[in-house]
């Protein structure tokens, strides 16, 4: 990680990941989708409405995931002052809170034909609203504290105490046995029968780009503008 | 009850959510790298 401290080092690698990236997102969530939608048969239980899981699955991942990024990002400015550390985490904030938002989106459409409601106070749910909160909070107080000139380290602060909700969201259909249902998918395999999973990785892999693409592209813009601001102070004290 | 309009919102919203992240990525990264480019010509 201390190889790409140095910014002009991180362009040149993140200018062409950035491209490639987009690419094999585009590439493998549009066909993910499709593959969900058109070739894959109907659950047993759940009809149709099974296909909304290629959006909703990738989505509650990458909304984890968001935070996990920030969390480590929060680490590595703390304990080695990573100089890019603050830039990646503010930069990680948006797109994970667009998936978390997906995650409850799709989750609550799936829910009204599948449960009979919208919406339940169940434990996954509100933990997972719970982190979209966590998120906006981030945003506001990082966008603060950069304006104000800090380093970041009270927004790295609130990224590592807001991970506690983490292991929450991922045990919660343990703790607490309500509407939502158990894991279906772990380390140890699969409930779910093949024929209907196979499109699932293709979405995983192809947002996740997606998700990658779009935080280099933010830090991409931050460091430009990080440079644009210090050239102005520069002239201005000239 | 029909599940069709349902997939089809849920995939809607996705679609759409994703699509305005990247393009609000994409234009603050080419206006600030468009500054900073700028800058630099000067």
């Amino acid at each position: 990680m201390h190889a790409l401290a140095n910014p002009a080092r991180f362009l040149r690698l993140a200018r062409p990941i950035t491209t490639w990236l987009l690419l094999i997102g585009l590439a493998l969530s549009t066909g993910g989708m499709a593959a969900g939608l058109t070739l894959t048969p109907p659950d047993y239980l759940q009809g149709e409405t099974v296909r909304i899981m290629y959006v909703h699955v990738p989505s509650a991942w990458l909304g984890m995931a968001g935070w996990v990024g920030i969390a480590a990002a929060s680490i590595s400015q703390l304990v080695w002052r990573h100089p890019l550390a603050a830039i990646g985490a503010r930069a990680a904030a948006p797109a994970g809170a667009t998936f978390a938002a997906i995650c409850l989106l799709t989750g609550s459409i799936w829910g009204r034909p599948t449960w009979g409601t919208w919406w339940e106070w169940d434990g996954r749910l509100t933990s997972m609203l719970v982190l979209f909160f966590l998120y906006l909070g981030y945003i506001a107080l990082a966008s603060a504290e950069r304006e104000r000139g800090g380093e970041g380290r009270i927004a790295a602060i609130y990224g590592l105490v807001g991970a506690v909700n983490l292991p929450i969201i991922h045990y919660s259909v343990l703790w607490w046995r309500t509407l939502h249902q158990g894991e279906s998918i772990g380390l140890s395999g699969s409930t779910i029968d093949s024929s209907i999973l196979w499109p699932l990785p293709l979405t995983m892999i192809g947002f996740t780009c997606l998700f990658g693409a779009a935080v280099l592209m933010r830090m991409r813009a931050e460091l430009a503008e990080t440079k644009v601001e210090a050239r102005m102070r520069r002239m201005g004290a000239a | 009850m029909n599940p069709w309009p349902f997939v089809t919102a849920a995939y809607g919203a996705a679609i759409l959510l994703t699509a305005a992240l990247l393009l609000w990525a994409f234009a603050s990264m080419r206006r600030a790298e468009a500054a900073a480019d700028a800058l630099n010509r000067k």
